[in-house]
């Protein structure tokens, strides 16, 4: 008999990829120029992960998906338009900054104490599911920071893969080095997984979801938490945008053969 | 003063590979430019002897160990208990790391439990006015940023191909080992899955890094997508090469959606925005349009060549060393038979 999973993701709010970002200094350290005006979008990763997790709560009756966010409240709003039609799930929205420049330790204190206080928690049906990585911060440290403050030692990053066996154990799949990935069998939960890209595409609007959705996503934004993550002992001496611009010379009247040949000849230049 | 923990998982072969001893070069400078540091060597695997021999002359005052076999795993309930072990034996107030798979699993959960603070994906520390800093990119390499912390331990994962890595004379010295009890483990780590070996195309130490976009699934000249030409081309060049293949998000996104496309690329093949930033000699690019999302996957990457069929393509915007405007299929078809005739 399948298991009904209750299964929590972390995810926060990214720029649009495709906008142009400058940092600016503000009195409380590093930050994105006209931040409040860019566009947002789920985390890349954190989406990957809560695809994962509607797919396995799909696989599973009887399992739930708790969707747990910090974030600027309008931005929540802004994103959840888009999200909450893709899958199922109940959000647990905290306001707060997702800047990249905020100190990963508090995001996770934030985080852990959300999910402690999600009502009927059963640490034994327990997946904790997160990006990697964000495309902010970046720096792959809150899940297990997370992690650590549920007492969760059964962690996984990189997660390409989850396959749940007969016997209720699961195999992951970690990216390692090389293209490769480590396999590992866990016999237990709670579990935490950082995940990956996956294997899933992005799914497609589902208005009907979508209105399931809506009905917790709006009370969840009411009542979110206000928080402060002030970065304590960290201070940034500088945050500027690469320099490295190129002179590039465009090459236009060469023959496909005599690019090939030099090319061939820069490839075996030490 | 600081006291610097060099911290270092073993290979396979019992010995450090060439991202711990790049860590132990940063380490070393580190420690000679701090007034009143020490350095301390923690190493963890299942034997760290022959490891610690290979550095015996960094001129760490102490080398620490927890070895065994459930320490051969890279795994996150084992892996923990050693840092915290090796953490706490020798009162380190800066630990330095390689940003490996292994570590980048564990280290951050360390830092929680031994109450510290975490930067990972770093591109340097050095001292500043008699404190260290960290060099480490935000927003995916879209912007470097230079930061302090006054809370210690300040545990620091430092990227591959940063530094220069230490190398000296292999001697002999004493370990002291740690002794540690685990508990009851739920997880076990049954193996490690690879691509076959002749589609093996990620190679992380190669010298080029070859890129391809989504125009090599395109229709071309004659009005059709030539997909099956564009594999055999692509994957020749990277045998006869020995290049490493990169590809933008949406090539591999194609793939994912089981269009007719390449059929070895996947998403581990992604550079850019949500994929890798390899770091690299040299980098070709075909066929992509190199919009910044793409291109922040190239930032670690010192020579970059790009061929693409338009002249005003963002590669032309700064990004690339040179753009050649012509077609990749009949450039590349003429590479390999080059490469091929050496």
């Amino acid at each position: 008999m399948p298991t009904a999973y209750q299964i929590v993701v972390c995810g926060s709010l990214v720029p649009d990829p495709l906008q142009t970002l400058e940092p600016v200094t503000t009195p409380t350290g590093p930050a994105l120029k006209n931040e409040m005006m860019l566009p947002a979008v789920l985390d890349p990763w954190a989406g990957h992960a809560l695809f994962e997790a509607a797919n396995l709560a799909k696989q599973n009756p009887g399992s739930k998906v708790w969707f747990v966010s910090i974030g600027p409240k309008a931005k929540l709003q802004q994103v959840m338009m888009t999200i909450a039609q893709k899958v199922p799930f109940e959000l647990v929205a905290i306001d707060g900054s997702a800047s990249g420049f905020t100190e990963a330790s508090e995001a996770a204190a934030a985080l852990a104490e959300a999910i402690n206080g999600i009502a009927g928690l059963d640490k034994t049906r327990l997946f904790v599911f997160g990006g990697w990585e964000s495309a902010s911060r970046g720096s792959g440290a809150t899940m297990q920071m997370v992690g650590e403050r549920l007492g969760i030692t059964d962690q996984f990053q990189g997660v390409d893969q989850l396959t749940v066996q007969p016997d209720g154990s699961f195999k992951v799949l970690e990216r390692i080095e090389g293209g490769k990935h480590q396999v590992s069998s866990c016999t237990a939960l709670p579990a935490l997984l950082g995940w990956a890209t996956g294997n899933l595409p992005e799914p497609p609007n589902n208005p009907q979801v979508g209105m399931l959705n809506m009905r917790t996503v709006m009370p969840a934004l009411q009542k979110a938490k206000a928080i402060k993550l002030p970065g304590d002992g960290l201070a940034f001496a500088s945050v500027n945008l690469p320099k490295q611009r190129r002179d590039t010379k465009i090459v236009k009247d060469m023959t496909p053969d005599a690019i090939a040949a030099e090319i061939v000849e820069w490839i075996g230049k030490e | 003063m600081e006291t610097i923990l060099f911290l270092a998982h073993t290979e396979a072969d019992g010995t450090l590979g060439k991202a711990a001893l790049e860590t132990l070069g940063a380490a070393k400078t580190l420690s000679a430019s701090l007034a009143g540091s020490t350095l301390v060597v923690g190493l963890v695997g299942a034997q760290t002897q022959s490891a610690a021999n290979q550095i015996a002359a960094c001129g760490a005052t102490r080398f620490l160990s927890v070895a065994g076999a459930d320490f051969s795993q890279a795994r996150y309930a084992s892996d923990i208990l050693a840092i915290e072990a090796l953490g706490k034996a020798s009162a380190a107030t800066i630990i330095l790391g390689p940003a490996s798979s292994r570590w980048n699993r564990v280290m951050a959960g360390a830092a929680q439990r031994l109450g510290g603070r975490i930067d990972t994906h770093a591109t340097g520390i050095a001292a500043a006015e008699g404190k260290p800093a960290v060099t480490r990119w935000y927003y995916r390499q879209r912007m470097e940023g230079v930061l302090t912390r006054t809370q210690r331990p300040w545990i620091v994962l430092l990227e591959t191909g940063c530094g220069a890595a230490w190398s000296g004379e292999p001697g002999t010295t004493s370990v002291e080992p740690l002794a540690i009890t685990l508990p009851a483990l739920h997880t076990t780590v049954t193996g490690i899955q690879a691509p076959a070996a002749d589609a093996q195309t990620i190679r992380p130490d190669a010298n080029l890094l070859f890129v391809a976009g989504a125009g090599w699934t395109k229709k071309q000249a004659d009005g059709q997508a030539h997909a099956d030409e564009a594999e055999k081309l692509i994957l020749g060049f990277l045998v006869k090469a020995k290049a490493s293949l990169g590809s933008t998000k949406s090539l591999v996104d194609l793939s994912g959606e089981g269009q007719a496309v390449l059929k070895f690329m996947t998403h581990l093949n992604q550079i850019g925005q949500t994929g890798a930033t390899p770091r690299h000699p040299k980098g070709l690019a075909t066929c992509c349009h190199g919009e910044e999302p793409h291109t922040v996957g190239w930032r670690f990457v010192n020579e970059r060549r790009a061929i693409n069929l338009n002249a005003a393509c963002s590669w032309a915007q700064g990004k690339a060393d040179v753009l050649y405007v012509a077609d990749s299929f009949a450039v590349m078809r003429k590479v390999n038979e080059l490469l091929a005739a050496k």
